[in-house]
């Protein structure tokens, strides 16, 4: 997996919790909360998601890394590569 | 004591066969029912009262996916009825304004969807919900509301079982009169059919209806009924003392004119007709009348065999073999049992009579069950009387729970 294909990843998963936002020109390098209205309890969501959808784990201490789509790309993309790699 | 005088200044509904009070009393006099079968988890095709309203006319998409259908169906009736009653909210002290919501029951739905979800992931509970408790505390659906139009007085729900409805008018009309607020938006919802288990309930305690009509499925005083027939909705009013009222100019639907809430003590789920006939007395003494002097009785039945024949049993308590002027009907024969809004709505088809001097009937009744046969009773077809004063409206709930409302044409 490529780091834009874990942005579009996180994207779809916000379209769904988020549906009445405009997704169009979300910046990857500004906070998703400063462009987005999304609170606490949707970055939970964000976290379920993932776990629901690619059994991906991300441990409470690390929810700082989802702030904006480059550093989800950066902190989540060696996380399904290395599931990937596990088969 | 003198008690100010309270009125009904605007309703809003969700109705399984009207999203408005006008669509809905047109479907009471026209003879549509709103029931038609749905698939029930677990349980498979069931006929139920769905609600069709759009909620997306008030909410945003995330607030649907977040909330529960009791706060969507809240948040439709609370705007409905705050638009109808034309008060200025921006105008208004938001902290002045209280919220006070019937339900049967809330939780239920919001339980078995996580258990559900967590069945696909071999019950691991990591994947439960963390909106889990914010929909399931019983303050929910009052709570949404109060969120959606930003009303920082109290909101909060009143579990009254299927009395719950008139449960929502009779605190907010005593909330009122307390000074506590100064306008309520008040009475009951439901969100009942998303639940397999009050289904699977009424089905173990052989109360859920069945007819391969599910129009015909509810029918109260038939002698062929064969139970209740589960529904969701919602009606909720603004309620003020008289004098806010007139200052403001506001069209007043009816008066507060009695009201009463006792307990039978004496069954987890069976009706105590003592009691409930205790309870529309009671009623009747407390707004001043005489039975002879209630024009519409709305009567509870729900069309289980033994509860609707206790209820006439009450009914013909009080009302002996029948005044002249009393007419007597039931809604549940059109969408089913609305459970914590069956109170406020079954009002709520009725409040036109005082305009329109009609009684809408008792629809599905083939064959008059003679246990049931009450003198007034209004069968299949609307009923002219000219002049309609006063309504009583009935609802009782498990647990014994008894509550009767009483509401005059306003008079100034």
């Amino acid at each position: 997996m490529t780091k834009d294909d874990c942005k579009k990843l996180v994207l779809d998963i916000i379209a769904d919790i988020a549906p009445d936002e405009d997704l169009s020109n979300v910046k990857p390098d500004v906070r998703l909360r400063d462009q987005l209205q999304l609170d606490s309890m949707d970055f939970l969501d964000i976290v379920m998601e993932l776990r629901k959808r690619n059994g991906i784990e991300v441990p409470e201490a690390d929810y700082g890394h989802l702030a904006s789509l480059d550093s989800c790309a950066d902190y989540l993309t060696p996380k399904f590569n290395a599931l990937a790699a596990k088969g | 004591m003198n008690l100010s005088r309270i009125v009904i200044t605007g309703v809003g509904l969700a109705a399984p066969n009207g999203n408005s009070l006008p669509e809905f009393r047109r479907h009471l006099l026209n003879g549509v029912a709103g029931v038609e079968v749905i698939e029930v988890r677990y349980m498979g095709p069931q006929p139920a009262g769905v609600c069709h309203f759009d909620p997306l006319k008030y909410q945003k998409k995330k607030e649907l996916r977040v909330g529960t259908r009791a706060g969507s169906i809240s948040i439709y009736c609370a705007r409905e009825a705050m638009a109808d009653s034309g008060a200025d909210f921006s105008a208004r002290p938001t902290d002045r304004v209280g919220i006070y919501i019937g339900c049967t029951e809330h939780g239920n739905v919001e339980t078995e969807n996580e258990i559900y979800a967590i069945s696909k992931f071999k019950y691991d509970t990591r994947f439960w919900s963390h909106y889990h408790n914010p929909r399931t505390v019983a303050n929910n659906p009052a709570g949404e509301v109060s969120l959606h139009m930003g009303i920082t007085g109290p909101a909060y729900t009143i579990g009254a079982a299927c009395a719950a409805g008139n449960l929502g008018l009779i605190h907010a009309a005593q909330m009122l009169r307390l000074g506590e607020v100064d306008l309520a938006i008040c009475g009951g919802v439901s969100e009942s059919i998303h639940t397999f288990g009050i289904f699977a309930g009424f089905k173990s305690q052989g109360a859920l209806a069945s007819h391969a009509d599910p129009k015909k499925a509810s029918r109260p005083f038939d002698k062929a009924r064969n139970g209740i027939v589960v529904s969701e909705g919602g009606c909720l009013y603004t309620l003020e003392r008289l004098d806010d009222a007139l200052t403001r100019g506001a069209k007043i639907y009816a008066e507060i004119a009695g009201y009463c809430v006792n307990s039978d003590a004496s069954d987890y789920v069976l009706p105590n007709p003592t009691r409930q006939a205790e309870c529309v007395r009671r009623a009747i003494a407390h707004a001043g009348l005489t039975p002879g002097g209630i024009h519409i009785v709305n009567t509870h039945a729900t069309a289980t065999p033994q509860g609707d024949i206790q209820e006439c049993e009450a009914i013909r308590a009080v009302f002996g073999e029948g005044c002249p002027d009393t007419s007597i009907n039931n809604t549940k024969s059109f969408i089913g049992h609305c459970m914590g809004a069956a109170g406020a709505l079954e009002l709520a088809g009725n409040l036109p009579s005082f305009d329109d001097g009609v009684v809408h009937p008792t629809i599905n009744v083939d064959n008059l069950d003679p246990q049931c046969a009450l003198p007034g009773l209004v069968l299949n077809h609307p009923k002219k009387v000219g002049r309609v004063d006063t309504i009583l409206n009935n609802s009782f709930g498990m647990l014994g729970i008894n509550s009767t409302l009483i509401v005059k044409r306003f008079v100034p």
